[in-house]
């Protein structure tokens, strides 16, 4: 027995690694451009060597984690949006913090903790990636500008994310108590009756706090003010990495435990969904803040992608659940990414908030019209309009639910993107008026670094939504390894 | 022919027209207008190559996502043919109609114009359900465009509204496409998106009625009739010239194509069973269409709710499920897309002139401008329905087809052809007759350019009043193949 696992958690040992040579490259020079590459590289790397993590197949690491091709799609994907991060944060750190090298740090050890989640199969990998991800999160939050609201929002993320963690941990114990077992694989069998209503409501309080963190309605109260305080290129990392890996991770411990046969507790996720649906396309409406729009923007999607995790219930098989899961987030980086960048774009010079209102973005398309042509692009992606590929996410939900069967969500769904689209195109449109007298904002130059990142994102947004097909062969040969 | 050339020529004309504006600021309606003289002579030459015989013009056949069985599948059959090639005539009818009239971001416009067009183009040759639904969507961006950034004072209410009602309604068009889908995957066990396949599905008639219910809503959103109508004065309204001969020419068409090619196609016996609600519906846009159009002051406005009375002709003449009626939906689709464009372009020659739509600062204009009083009497009379000429022809067969399957609503859609002299003339009273507004200037005629456009529609009109056999042995078999009954 040759030590194969070593190979298929090749990547997460190299950000491992990685974090302690930046800890020293910043020892010995502290330099912002020198931390920043050594970031890129490292995350370069970890990425190049997810086909090689595949290449024996899914692997079972000591019972706690399961490489397969599914966790290490989401793994690609987190450590993409990292990429993007901290590309989109070089020059906006540059002009808030006086000393930006320990960014990096956190930004490699929230990505790690992230692709932990991808690939965990026991509730002590998941736990712990996701504190490795909450902990760093918090200080990312507050790390670059002095103030108010990124110190009002580093906190309530950390009260409510403790809340949110102490919750499941409380389940766990509970599943733990009636179930003897701690692996994911080793749940779904049946528990004796003595025990049966410890692990239903464990299960309960385990999806409570899942659902907290991805911002489900009535779980989503601190959304809007996390995403509006944390600084943008932390807001599009909270809203990509973040939700990702939780969700990649539910679906998988939704799939190995079969959690959802309870009917109660799939009529309880149906509830959430369709009010998230709901509710945070309704929220969105009244926002003139950027932010904040992206926020319920988010927390509806969220919404929407639990069609996805109820599909797993609703039919036997879970591939359609999951190839759907992996496209829709696949999409949703992308076009999240692409709508973040463009605001930390034209926040690097802002002085005390970012851009964010939604007056600032008047006339966009004349003054910067590569970055408003991403930013529809991406908004048009959001609302789930065919040439991008957020209609291609939207498909697929709709194809999943159509098999399930779940006509009342899709109900929801269809009334929840009719909502949305007003909203998403009010930002389009205020982009096309003319300018506002006072053209301060828009009157830096964007870094070339920036437009690339953007740009990029926006083209693969139209591209993949117009030829979805490179994408959906991907992931269909990835799926193929998924593993209990 | 090769139709995705024809679109992707017009997606890349586009493109060039955007970054032409660098060259100079007026060679992007160039490039627009020679684009689209291109795309017809190229349709024309497709049609004038086929023999008499022929029955489908183009076939093109490509994969496109094969994870679910959709391809790019484009046809052209006589129904098609004939709205692409009013599709192109009319692209140049636009960028005539706005050549002098956008004094910013010309290139963007033209882009607009030309991705529109192509949006268009896509959707009446597309044969597979997918790619239809994704074409009938990139005509919706670039239109909202248009009416947002080039549009009158009150464009963002208006555009707004028209990308919101027809979004969604191609939300449920989209849940009705993906649901048939599924059910005849369920039945055959392949999924496919193709038209031809999907014809063949057999439906439970519950299910049927319903999905065929959501095509319907979204295409009489689009056509519109009423009760969805409300988008399309506000849309017609603000939007610049070339927007509103776009929407009134082409994209309503939109809507009364997919009636008569997917609602009835697809769902041949479920849309049987609605052909009184159908057809209601089409009287009830006539006359209520009239009555608004009446009741107007805006020019624009005017000639928009006499759109929604004319597209009621449509309604009624496809849900009277008979030939004679159906084809005469077909001419009053191509009749309309002339006599309503030109009345467009009128009225956006008027607002260039007087900084006004409003009939009460007109008056008297014919001592200024005869050649455009001469040319709106001719399609006002056109548009009210004169023997003779084009909507004459559509109108009269729709009625006559209609008297068959039901005499009430065809008495009433009858006394909305009466409705529309009442209104057309009234409209030329108010702007053209009559006391000439002393507020007004002198006002520049039509020149060449204006003229050579009109005289090319009259042409289209004369030639389909007089001689409609060619657009009736075009549509024929398309119509044949629905399976409606001769009379």
């Amino acid at each position: 027995m040759s030590h194969t696992w070593v190979n298929s958690v090749l990547p997460h040992l190299v950000l491992t690694v990685g974090l302690m040579v930046l800890l020293l490259v910043v020892a010995f020079r502290r330099s912002h451009a020198l931390a920043m590459t050594s970031t890129f590289l490292i995350l370069v790397v970890a990425g190049a060597l997810i086909p090689q993590s595949l290449a024996a197949g899914s692997e079972d690491v000591f019972g706690l984690i399961r490489v397969d091709g599914y966790g290490q799609f989401f793994s690609g994907l987190f450590l993409l949006a990292a990429i993007v991060t901290v590309l989109i944060s070089f020059r906006y750190l540059d002009h808030r913090a006086s000393s930006c090298e320990e960014f990096y740090m956190l930004i490699l050890t929230a990505t790690l903790g992230a692709m932990v989640m991808a690939v965990a199969s026991h509730f002590a990998t998941l736990i712990l990636g996701l504190e490795i991800l909450s902990i760093s999160l918090y200080a990312m939050i507050c790390y670059p500008q002095e103030g108010r609201l990124p110190l009002e929002a580093a906190t309530k993320y950390l009260v409510l994310s403790g809340v949110a963690s102490t919750t499941m941990l409380f389940g766990m114990a509970l599943i733990y108590a009636a179930s003897g077992s701690l692996s994911f694989s080793a749940l779904g069998q049946p528990v004796d009756n003595q025990g049966e209503n410890y692990y239903w409501l464990g299960q309960g309080m385990l999806i409570v706090g899942l659902a907290f963190k991805l911002s489900l309605v009535p779980f989503h109260m601190w959304t809007p003010d996390v995403y509006q305080g944390a600084p943008a290129p932390v807001t599009g990392f909270i809203a990509t990495v973040s939700k990702g890996a939780v969700f990649a991770a539910l679906l998988r411990y939704a799939v190995i435990s079969d959690v959802l046969s309870n009917a109660s507790i799939a009529l309880g996720i149906s509830i959430i969904a369709v009010g998230s649906m709901v509710v945070g396309n309704l929220l969105a409406l009244l926002e003139k803040n950027i932010k904040r729009i992206l926020a319920f923007s988010s927390i509806a999607h969220v919404g929407y992608l639990l069609i996805a995790l109820l599909v797993v219930a609703a039919l036997d098989d879970s591939e359609i659940a999951r190839e759907t899961l992996m496209v829709y987030l696949a999409g949703y980086f992308l076009m999240t990414l692409a709508a973040f960048g463009v605001i930390s774009a034209l926040s690097i010079s802002a002085s005390d908030q970012d851009t964010e209102q939604l007056a600032d973005y008047r006339g966009l398309f004349w003054s910067h019209p590569v970055l408003a042509a991403v930013l529809t692009s991406a908004a048009l992606s959001l609302a789930g309009i065919p040439l991008t590929m957020g209609f291609i996410a939207k498909f697929y939900l709709f194809a999943a639910g159509v098999q399930g069967a779940l006509w009342v969500l899709l109900w929801a769904l269809v009334i929840g993107s009719a909502i949305g689209i007003y909203y998403y195109l009010r930002i389009v449109f205020t982009m096309t008026q003319s300018e506002s007298t006072d053209g301060s904002v828009r009157a830096n130059a964007i870094p070339v670094e920036t437009i690339v990142t953007v740009g990029v994102l926006g083209a693969a947004v139209i591209l993949f939504g117009v030829y979805p097909t490179p994408l959906i062969e991907l992931v269909r040969g990835l799926i193929g390894t998924f593993g209990a | 022919m090769n139709i995705l050339a024809l679109i992707m020529g017009l997606l890349a004309a586009g493109v060039v027209a955007a970054f032409s504006e660098r060259i100079h600021q007026h060679a992007p309606r160039w490039v627009s207008l020679i684009a689209f003289v291109v795309a017809l002579i190229y349709t024309s030459s497709a049609w004038l190559g086929a023999g008499s015989e022929t029955e489908e013009y183009a076939r093109q056949v490509l994969p496109w996502i094969p994870r679910f069985g959709i391809q790019v599948y484009l046809v052209l059959d006589g129904l098609s043919l004939m709205l692409v090639a009013l599709t192109a005539f009319l692209g140049i009818v636009a960028v005539v109609s706005s050549w002098s009239e956008i004094s910013e971001r010309h290139g963007f416009f033209q882009f607009n114009i030309l991705w529109v067009m192509a949006g268009v183009v896509g959707v009446f040759s597309a044969f597979d359900l997918f790619l239809f639904f994704f074409f009938w969507e990139v005509m919706l961006i670039p239109m909202y465009f248009l009416i947002a950034i080039w549009g009158h004072e009150n464009r963002a209410y208006a555009a707004t509204k028209f990308f919101l009602f027809t979004q969604i309604s191609g939300l449920l068009m989209l849940f009705a496409i993906l649901s048939l889908v599924y059910f005849n995957y369920q039945a055959t066990g392949v999924i496919t998106f193709n038209y031809f396949e999907l014809r063949n599905a057999s439906l439970d008639p519950d299910v049927a009625w319903w999905l065929m219910l959501g095509f319907f809503v979204a295409f009489i959103t689009k056509l519109p009739s009423v009760p969805v109508h409300t988008w399309l004065p506000d849309a017609h309204t603000q939007a610049p010239t070339a927007g509103s001969v776009i929407l009134a020419g082409i994209l309503l068409k939109t809507g009364g194509y997919g009636v008569i090619r997917f609602a009835v196609g697809l769902f041949p016996e479920a849309s049987q069973d609605f052909a009184t609600v159908g057809m209601l519906l089409g009287a009830l846009s006539i006359v209520y269409g009239g009555y608004m159009a009446y009741s107007q002051s805006d020019f624009k406005r005017l000639v928009a709710y006499s759109s929604v009375a004319h597209m009621g002709f449509i309604l009624l003449g496809v849900y009277a499920f008979n030939e004679i009626a159906m084809q005469g939906a077909v001419v009053t689709m191509i009749a309309h897309g002339f006599s309503t464009a030109a009345l467009f372009m009128m009225a956006g020659a008027l607002q260039q002139r007087l900084h006004s739509r409003e009939m009460s600062k007109m008056g008297g204009l014919w001592v200024r401008a005869p050649r455009m009083g001469a040319m709106t009497l001719f399609f006002v009379v056109a548009s009210v329905g004169m023997p003779g000429l084009g909507n004459f022809v559509g109108e009269f067969l729709a009625l006559l087809g209609a008297f068959q399957a039901h005499v009430p609503l065809t008495i009433a859609a009858a006394i909305g052809i009466v409705v529309a002299a009442v209104y057309g003339l009234s409209l030329m009273q108010r702007a053209f007759q009559g006391v000439p507004n002393p507020d007004v200037g002198e006002i520049e005629d039509f020149g060449a350019r204006e003229m050579t456009v009109m005289i090319l529609m009259m042409i289209g009109l004369v030639w389909l009043g007089v001689y409609p056999q060619l657009v009736l042995d075009l549509s024929a078999p398309v119509i044949t193949s629905l399976g409606v009954a001769g009379l």
